[in-house]
């Protein structure tokens, strides 16, 4: 197709055609969706170890005495907690308390932060946290373009990615990293991921990012590796209840809708959206993102209205089949008296209400 | 390299149609299933309705997305394919053949001269 001329590549498009990969327009990104299948290489995450280009995520530096202060400031968790080498995900609101973004935050030096963020919101990011910047006086580097991202995910990561690199994973805990090497190129290595399974997700130079991919599928083979897509990539998030921004949130969404108030550190001083939250919490929020379970034909997909005693209620937000139960799942938002588990409720698919029935999340927890 | 059989007739919407008399069985093409990749359900009218050219009949879903199937030609169901509801992802594999998805009693054969032959549809899809 010849649109995908204008569309932005990762460093590794050409190996993703050359393996045959479906491609298609993910937010202005030229990516893989699926090689063999998406139930496929979803079960190859689950069960063995799984290959993920995730290259057009974004990066964002922030640097300097003050970088600390601004991160702190535009964040909703509390980075002051963090030690050198550790990670935490946060949330980037606006004053009235909606997200601009969902971000990983971490702690390189006591001045220096790296921020990974979502493609498409990576120049709105950027522009976010600069122009909040004119009070810390902090270094904010937009640093999308010096980074290549690989996600090595599943049961068989550690022992897949430990073949390349002197670096002691088992020594890196969930939500650390450390700067070390992988295939003989310098790499940041993060045990961190979108599957819900244990993994790494590796940040190196893109014009390295070919040479670690080829050698991590080479050093995975005896385990089974295989590359995965983006399609692959929902599903798995979805069964770990993992927020996709554009679906569970989004700017008129907030994070104690989100069920997301772990991430929300109201006693760390003050931050942008604090205001909005605090209020939301005194007065209680209306609606809730809720996980559900199709009982009739068919799935809820995003957008479709939800109906609660034949009225309507709330809206899904993601849906999908879940490979790994064997059930058609989905998150959507309810009003908070109706958003408990168990409760009937109806999905309007092609303008039939479809029986589905509000369930508990993660659908998925992996066993440690 | 997917082979388009020469004695089916296609559609741009990516529907297939073999004829035999008054007869006609209907599927959705290779590239159809190929395009939509895991499919997860099919939906498909009863026996004795009737179905029009161009208008929707069915769906096909895939872990991905659902997707309208058009009637190619138009007429009365006469026989649904029910191995496509405990499995569906026959269509992945065997959409040409074993797949098919309903046969009909064609109300208006000449509706046949308006679709494509297997050259020109693997022409249209860039084949």
């Amino acid at each position: 197709m010849d649109t995908a001329v204008s569309l932005k590549k990762t460093p590794l498009n050409a190996v993703h055609r050359a393996a045959g990969a479906r491609m298609v327009d993910f937010g202005g990104w030229d990516m893989p969706v699926q090689y063999t299948g998406i139930i496929d290489e979803h079960q190859t995450v689950r069960q063995r170890v799984g290959l993920f280009d995730v290259s057009h995520m974004g990066e964002i530096e922030i640097r300097g005495p003050e970088a600390l202060n601004l991160v702190n400031y535009v964040s909703t968790n509390n980075a002051a907690k963090l030690k050198i080498g550790q990670a935490q995900y946060s949330g980037l609101l606006y004053e009235h308390g909606g997200f601009v973004d969902d971000i990983l935050v971490h702690k390189v030096d006591d001045d220096h932060f790296f921020l990974c963020v979502n493609a498409s919101n990576q120049e709105k990011d950027y522009d976010y946290i600069s122009t909040m910047n004119r009070g810390f006086k902090a270094t904010v580097e937009f640093a999308g373009d010096r980074y290549a991202q690989i996600a090595v995910q599943g049961p068989r990561a550690l022992e897949t990615l430990a073949k390349l690199t002197r670096t002691n994973l088992a020594a890196i805990r969930y939500y650390w990293f450390a700067d070390g090497e992988a295939a003989g190129i310098p790499a940041r290595i993060a045990r961190t991921g979108y599957t819900g399974e244990d993994g790494f997700e590796v940040y190196v130079a893109p014009d390295e990012a070919v040479k670690l991919w080829l050698a991590l599928l080479e050093a995975g083979q005896e385990f089974g590796i295989a590359p995965a897509g983006l399609g692959a990539r929902n599903t798995l998030r979805l069964e770990a209840k993992m927020a996709l921004y554009g679906h569970e949130i989004n700017a008129s969404i907030t994070p104690y809708e989100a069920d997301l108030a772990w991430i929300v550190k109201m006693d760390k001083g003050d931050f942008l959206g604090r205001e909005a939250l605090a209020k939301q919490q005194a007065a209680g929020i209306t609606r809730k993102l809720t996980g559900f379970e199709m009982r009739g034909r068919g799935i809820g997909r995003d957008g479709y209205e939800v109906q609660v005693d034949g009225q309507p209620a709330g809206w899904v937000t993601s849906g999908g089949p879940a490979p790994s139960l064997n059930k058609n799942i989905g998150l959507c938002y309810l009003p908070v008296g109706l958003a408990e588990p168990g409760r009937t409720i109806h999905i309007m698919i092609r303008n039939q209400p479809v029986e589905a029935v509000t369930a508990p999340t993660p659908f998925y927890k992996r066993a440690k | 390299m997917t082979t388009y059989p020469e004695d089916l007739y296609y559609t741009k919407e990516h529907e297939w149609v073999r004829v035999e008399g008054q007869s006609a069985t209907i599927g959705i093409t290779d590239h159809a299933q190929s395009e939509l990749g895991d499919i997860v359900y099919v939906d498909l009218p009863q026996p004795g309705a009737t179905i029009e050219q161009g208008k929707t009949f069915g769906s096909v879903e895939s872990v991905k997305a659902v997707s309208d199937v058009y009637a190619p030609v138009s007429g009365e169901v006469a026989e649904v394919n029910q191995t496509l509801a405990t499995n569906p992802e026959k269509l992945n594999e065997d959409p040409h053949g074993e797949a098919w998805l309903v046969k009909i009693k064609l109300t208006a054969p000449d509706e046949i001269k308006q679709l494509l032959s297997a050259a020109d549809y693997q022409k249209y899809i860039g084949a």
